[in-house]
């Protein structure tokens, strides 16, 4: 069995170092030859290796696992990894780093910083005055509580929701739906004994709860497929009840 | 010269690194992480399936305890493990994932009343009792005795990573990304800390430690087919290498997984198998049963992938543009169990091959083959996790060799050695850096700092016509088909050679662009001769240790050698100019051992080379077992008087079971 020939790509980067005097941001365009199952992570690192050793990108895990990878393609935010160039029909991918991040260079943004921030600012971590002795059996949890903790906590703080946010355009300090998400996982773990007085402390603000203008793109886009609206609707009717 | 002094030095930020860092600032130390990527998307992340620890709440874990954890894991290693340290390993894993509970991450829980398992590929009905009811779950995994894996569905490394990194951030631990380490600075045989290029200003700064703690993963991307992250490029042992000083053990100790997906490599967890999930040939047919009767798909990893490629070489291999390969079939156990407890398995057969593998028949299997996964080898560590030779130095997770996994690791025994060791490790290391101060110069610091800054611009000012990207192309190619699942000595003759031909060609290449900042390819050429120092080394090891023992698989030495090889390779990079590493090697004494050696359970029969020693140390624990038990002592006593082991902290205390009130 062989490989056939692959059609002609083109691949178009937007190129910038805001650390180099001389660099301006513009588009280069790189043709290639499709490969089977090719993705963006295969084109991309090809096109280091072959034509443009000087591009710079991140990716770590190429699984759609690790959330290093959001890019903006053709206007949409997306997992580079994940994204397969057969479902580009016309051949052409415009590729820009996420905006709402610290530009590094090139596709690479500085995510690590601002969800770093972001986790100290809604305290994203288990908040409890009980000792856990850990040679003794563990706490129980009701089996569908753990699920539905689970599931929130499957968020991997790629920033394609703080990325695709209209609100975080309006607001710069605005914790976005990854944030919100964060408190609405802990507002459900029992090991957690925070009410919601205490959430309301950390996000009852504008650049919480009630910044979010519902327009849902942070759902449209996430790559994990978090019930977003739902969680962001239901905290703000939990803490707007107690004022 | 911009100097950064702290306490507690720690490179590598992913769950062993985090967990230490954990440690070490819990006893008051000022403790920095450094890590290539934010921490969060650490290669820990990507662990799927589970990690092992012996809680024995569940109806098929019911009996489990941390006797049957160790025989599996020494048995696992084919008897290459340090059994003190598995002792140490499996006594604490049933803390480490209460502690994780404790931290929010949401362990599958037992629910109370029948449900529905595939067990042998037959649909089998399981009742769990109610006073299990809400303790945590577990499934099965490959080589072992019981349903001991705890998992979180199949992203059980994304939630014990986020647990620790946000542990971390609690607790202040000042966390730094993008900060690549590329020398440990060190005199008079103590480290004390660590040259770093940050990656965004490509500035070259010198971080100042009490004690330095590398926790950077494994080396699988010296290899072009790997499960691995593409940062997992093994430069904390590269650097630990490089001192001249510090020792790596085992570096040919190299698994290959069973089930990554063809052909993006991206890893199907072992959890699929586990589950019920089974392999099929060609033909439709499930040959593992043929050659495993008793484990079957579960025997453990290195036996799975052998077998695998010896059925693709009996012909049997399905045919496809990139090579033969075989099938995973997991549509049988169901469309709700995969979309409950396999849904990133899913989500990766879909979106990168288009298939969905709970369509039942054919149409949902999903083409699998051997690739790396793991590095049994590293940093060699004493029990404590500190290098054997250069003091201030540990190690701790798969960077290090501390040697519980010899040379075969279980599935589900990774994400559970990083979180343990990261306590016990950690808590050495802490103790270590509150009791000895930073007695270094600053005059000595700048050498380190000028020697890192003098050979980037010698990088810079290469002028040959090679390309870095094509050396490491050829050095990974070369490393699949020479020094992969089966090896012999003509090609690990050749291996040794070409790879000590590339190393050379490093300095023959040009780097286009000259810029320090943002660089890529001035990112490849430092760190490609490191990988290469690395591929040596295990080239070297695996030409040089002529018998088969778990991983590492001689087809000119099929027998494990126990008269000759029960030893661990230990390489050191004494001169910098040399080209290939220097090996000794440290024995395994049978005379301590808890479990003398003898046959795994699985794999071929009468394949041993046994050690007249075995015979003898099995009568003598077979004396002492015996007496014990007439004197009514309990397993705890038994064990205590075959092998004492000690622990930090209180985790030396009985870990408490339902099964045992």
């Amino acid at each position: 069995m062989s490989i056939a020939k692959g059609r002609e790509v083109t691949i178009s980067v937007l190129k910038f170092n805001p650390r180099a005097k001389s660099s301006k941001p513009a588009f280069v365009d790189y043709v290639l030859e499709e490969t089977p199952g090719m993705t963006l992570f295969i084109a991309l690192m090809k096109i280091r290796e072959e034509y443009d050793p000087d591009l710079s990108f991140d990716f770590v895990c190429r699984a759609g696992i690790c959330g290093s990878c959001g890019m903006i393609v053709n206007g949409k935010p997306v997992l580079g990894c994940r994204t397969l160039i057969a479902n580009y029909p016309t051949g052409k991918l415009q590729v820009m780093p996420m905006p709402a991040f610290e530009l590094i260079k090139d596709l690479s943004v500085n995510t690590g910083k601002w969800m770093d921030d972001m986790s100290v600012k809604v305290q994203s971590w288990i908040v409890t005055n009980k000792e856990t002795d850990i040679s003794k059996i563990e706490e129980r949890v009701e089996p569908e509580v753990a699920d539905e903790v689970f599931e929130l906590d499957r968020c991997i703080e790629c920033g394609i929701c703080v990325a695709s946010c209209g609100t975080k355009l309006m607001r710069p300090d605005f914790v976005g739906a990854v944030g919100l998400n964060r408190v609405a996982r802990f507002e459900l773990d029992p090991h957690d004994n925070r009410t919601a007085e205490d959430f309301y402390e950390l996000i009852g603000d504008d650049d919480g709860i009630f910044g979010c203008m519902s327009l849902m793109a942070c759902e449209d886009h996430c790559p994990k497929h978090l019930p977003l609206q739902n969680k962001i609707a239901y905290l703000r009717r939990r803490l707007v009840a107690l004022r | 010269m911009k100097i950064i002094y702290c306490d507690a030095l720690i490179i590598g930020g992913g769950l062993a690194g985090l967990r230490a860092a954990v440690a070490a600032q819990k006893k008051g130390l000022n403790a920095i992480v450094l890590s290539l990527v934010p921490v969060k998307r650490s290669h820990s992340a990507a662990a799927q399936g589970g990690m092992q620890a012996s809680l024995g709440n569940s109806k098929m874990a019911d009996g489990d305890n941390e006797d049957l954890h160790f025989s599996d894991t020494v048995k696992g290693s084919d008897w290459g493990c340090d059994q003190e340290v598995a002792r140490m390993f499996v006594h604490t894993a049933p803390k480490a994932i209460r502690e994780l509970a404790g931290w929010g991450v949401p362990w599958s829980r037992v629910k109370e009343g029948d449900r529905e398992a595939v067990i042998n590929a037959k649909k089998t009905t399981i009742t769990e009792d109610a006073d299990r009811h809400g303790l945590i779950t577990s499934r099965d995994f490959g080589g072992t005795k019981k349903w001991r894996t705890c998992y979180t569905a199949d992203a059980t490394g994304h939630t014990m990573l986020f647990g620790v990194a946000n542990e971390a951030l609690k607790i202040e631990v000042d966390i730094r990304d993008r900060k690549e380490s590329i020398s440990l600075i060190h005199e008079n045989g103590r480290c004390y800390g660590a040259i770093v290029r940050d990656l965004i200003t490509g500035e070259l700064e010198a971080y100042v430690s009490k004690g330095t703690c590398i926790s950077t993963g494994g080396y699988g991307r010296i290899f072009k087919q790997t499960t691995n992250a593409v940062i997992c490029e093994g430069t904390g042992q590269a650097i630990a290498l490089e001192t001249g000083i510090a020792t790596l053990g085992n570096m040919e100790a190299i698994q290959f997984h069973p089930t990554p997906i063809v052909p993006s490599g991206i890893l199907l967890t072992e959890g699929c198998r586990g589950d019920g999930g089974i392999l099929r040939d060609v033909d439709g047919h499930r040959f593992m049963p043929d050659y495993e009767p008793e484990k079957k798909e579960l025997a453990s990893r290195d036996v799975v992938s052998r077998r695998m490629i010896e059925h693709i070489r009996n012909g049997k291999g399905v045919p496809s543009p990139y090579g033969d390969h075989i099938w995973l079939d997991i549509s049988i156990l169901g469309r709700a169990h995969i979309e409950k407890n396999l849904r990133d398995v899913q989500e990766i057969c879909q979106i990168f091959n288009g298939i969905d593998p709970a369509d039942e028949g054919k149409k949902g299997w999903a083409p699998v083959l051997p690739m790396q996964h793991y590095s049994m080898g590293g940093i060699r560590t004493k029990k404590t996790g500190e290098s054997q030779t250069l003091k201030g130095l540990f190690s701790c997770g798969e960077s290090a060799c501390w040697d519980m996994h010899g040379f075969n690791r279980l599935g589900g025994n990774s994400v559970s050695e990083t979180v343990v060791a990261g306590m016990i490790v950690g808590n050495y290391f802490a103790d270590y850096c509150l009791s000895n101060d930073v007695e270094i110069k600053t005059a000595t610091v700048q050498k380190f700092l000028d020697e890192q800054d003098t050979y980037i611009d010698e990088i810079l000012a290469y002028d040959g016509a090679e390309n870095i990207f094509k050396i490491k192309n050829t050095m990974q190619n070369l490393m699949d088909n020479k020094v992969g699942i089966f090896r012999d000595g003509v090609r690990l003759q050749e291996a040794v050679i070409e790879l000590e031909e590339l190393l050379v060609k490093t300095k023959h290449i040009t780097v286009s662009s000259k810029e320090k900042i943002g660089n890529p390819e001035l990112e490849e050429a430092y760190r490609v001769p490191r990988m290469l120092k690395l591929a040596l080394c295990a080239a070297h090891g695996a030409l040089a240790r002529t018998e088969s023992r778990g991983a590492h698989y001689r087809e000119d030495f099929l027998k494990r050698d126990d008269a000759n090889w029960l030893n661990r390779s230990i390489t050191t990079w004494p001169n910098a100019s040399d080209t290939k590493p220097t090996l000794t090697y440290e024995e395994i004494d049978i005379m301590t051992m808890e479990l003398p050696p003898a046959f795994r359970g699985y794999g071929a029969k009468g394949m041993i080379i046994e050690n007249e020693l075995s015979a003898v140390r099995q009568d003598e624990v077979d004396e002492i077992v015996e007496k014990l038990e007439a004197q009514g002592k309990d397993r705890h006593a038994i064990q205590d008087a075959l092998m004492p082991f000690d622990l930090p902290m209180n985790y030396r205390v009985t870990n408490e079971r339902v099964g045992d009130l």
